[in-house]
């Protein structure tokens, strides 16, 4: 394969890195720590050839540049497209894919929407709806953990809360598979991705429509913004299509993370059950540890030195959020899964102005499920192997049996 | 460095000597002084980093933003007249000999 597209080897600055390691690769999918350590050991900066692009792995130039936006912008996409060079493969996010001062709008809209306040409304249900399903699995003993918990728990919560239209839900797990596919290089998973995406987009395009959308629900106040002029009316659709993007696949992915976490270390699944109290943290700690986002792209908009080397303007910066939140200069023992871990800090939401604006929800359902876990289930153990799931952005499985007993 | 004094709920008091330029909320996190979640970091969206300004103080403040204030309404313990998230107070020289106290939750 040839990303012709992206080959400007010329501007190369002297002195980086160059490595041949493929992040977007099954076998780095299967085990991306040996490599994540070698990004980090190689320099601040590296250059991964196979895709003509810079990587930053070590924490503090993760961190530097998410908290630079201005000079690594998102509008020329966070995938390895450049928007500048090709058409993206669909309307760009008026929000990931967006730079100040058109982000600034469409984020306060969405941070009002999701807000702390708007949380502690949805609590109580949330709750209620992470014990019924642990009491169903409790009583079917062995299951899949990923369909049965991880994917089940969220699609019985977020659509309803986004106010979708019970028909077609069937396509918000694809959908969103393909949007995290797509940022990656032209690869198979990508171009399969797309190939197949005409039904999904055809389903999502219809149900952001105001019509569509229950009153009350994440959709519907995105909507009622439009009448108070803080966004146009044609803006407010692509607005709830960050919300079907984002907002489900990730927290099963990251639901997912944390009940694998506590399967494998059964010190950490002990402690939770002593102190449920600590189920916030143990999900937290779990998105640090798994990073179920794995990667972000930026494109610089100047010639910019960045950890004692100059990156040209207009080249792709590969964030890796993973490995950051695993750098040992950062973290004290990071290869361990501890929940009561002061995990502020870590990137596995981003950081600065695009950190992820549905981060409360994502808390609130692992809260929620982490505790109904530690109140009722007395042991869960792995009843088989489990299997990956491949994706271009997301870290995650596509099966995890287990079996539960009560406690 | 400026002096910074952290009540927790049980009444305990922690002096720390912060870091001119950092945010209340680093000063607390990087001190050991529980208390303080931050679960987003800093970065304005979670309102787990509440603290009670000692009255004597509230004044000297830079006053609350309209992005606090929407935050402030989501705290986890109960939004007082003097209530502000550790996050957008900055460190700074002025703030000799501030105290503030920290909820019983967060979250
Ligand atoms: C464990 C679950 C989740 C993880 C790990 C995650 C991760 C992230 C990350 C890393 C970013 C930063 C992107 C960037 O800087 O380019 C982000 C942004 C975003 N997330 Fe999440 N997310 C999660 C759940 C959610 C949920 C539940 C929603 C919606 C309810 C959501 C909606 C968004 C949106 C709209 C953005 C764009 C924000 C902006 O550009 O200002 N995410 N997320
Ligand atoms: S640390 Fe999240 S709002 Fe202050």
């Amino acid at each position: 394969m040839n990303p012709t597209n992206h080959s400007q080897n010329s501007g190369v600055a002297p002195g980086i890195p160059h490595l041949a390691i493929d992040p977007f690769s099954y076998d780095f999918f299967d085990d991306p720590y040996p490599a994540h350590q070698e990004m980090r050991e190689a320099g601040p900066v590296v250059y991964l050839d196979q895709w003509n692009v810079y990587g930053v792995a070590r924490y503090a130039e993760v961190y530097a540049v998410f908290n630079d936006p201005q000079t690594f912008c998102s509008s020329r996409g966070v995938g390895l497209s450049d928007f500048a060079k090709e058409k993206p493969w669909r309307p760009p996010s008026l929000i990931l894919e967006a730079d100040p001062p058109a982000h600034t709008r469409t984020r306060a809209v969405l941070s009002k929407v999701l807000s702390p306040a708007v949380m502690k409304r949805l609590r109580d249900g949330f709750m209620v709806a992470a014990e019924a399903k642990i009491d169903e699995l409790l009583a079917r003993g062995s299951f899949d953990a990923i369909p049965h918990l991880a994917e089940a728990y969220p699609l019985s919560v977020f659509p309803d809360a986004l106010g979708l239209q019970a028909a077609g839900r069937e396509h918000l797990i694809p959908y969103a598979s393909l949007v995290f596919n797509a940022f990656g290089p032209p690869n198979e998973l990508r171009q399969q991705a797309i190939e197949r995406s005409a039904p999904h987009q055809a389903y999502v395009t219809a149900q952001c429509q105001r019509d569509n959308l229950t009153p009350g629900g994440f959709g519907a106040c995105i909507h009622a913004f439009s009448d108070t002029g803080e966004i146009t009316p044609a803006e407010a659709p692509l607005l709830v299509r960050s919300l079907l993007s984002a907002g489900l696949d990730t927290t099963v992915y990251g639901i997912g993370a944390a009940v694998y976490c506590l399967a494998r270390f059964p010190d950490q699944w002990a402690r939770l059950r002593d102190d449920p109290s600590l189920a916030r943290n143990a999900f937290e700690e779990a998105v640090r540890f798994e990073s179920p986002v794995q990667t972000f792209f930026r494109t610089t908009t100047v010639d910019v030195e960045l950890g004692g080397v100059v990156i040209p303007e207009g080249e792709k910066v590969l964030m890796f959020l993973g490995a950051a939140n695993r750098d040992p200069r950062r973290w004290e023992q990071p290869d361990s899964y501890d929940i009561t871990r002061k995990v502020s800090g870590h990137v596995g939401f981003g950081s600065g102005i695009h950190m992820c604006v549905g981060q409360l929800v994502a808390r609130l359902e692992g809260e929620a499920v982490l505790t109904a876990l530690a109140r009722k289930v007395g042991a869960i153990t792995m009843s088989g192997e489990p299997t990956r799931r491949y994706n271009n952005t997301l870290r995650g499985l596509e099966s995890l049996p287990v079996t539960f007993t009560p406690a | 460095m400026t002096t910074i004094t952290f009540i927790h709920h049980d009444n305990r008091s922690q002096s720390v000597e912060a870091a001119d330029g950092d945010s209340l909320m680093l000063a607390a996190l990087t001190h050991g002084v529980d208390g303080i979640t931050a679960e987003c970091g800093g970065n304005a969206v979670c309102a787990t980093c509440h603290v009670y300004v000692d009255e004597a103080w509230t004044a000297k403040l830079d006053p609350v933003s309209d992005d606090e204030d929407a935050l402030l309404d989501g705290t986890a313990a109960e939004r007082l007249p003097n209530s502000r998230l550790s996050c957008q107070i900055k460190v700074q020289p002025a703030l000799a000999g501030l105290v503030v106290r920290i909820p019983d939750k967060q979250s």
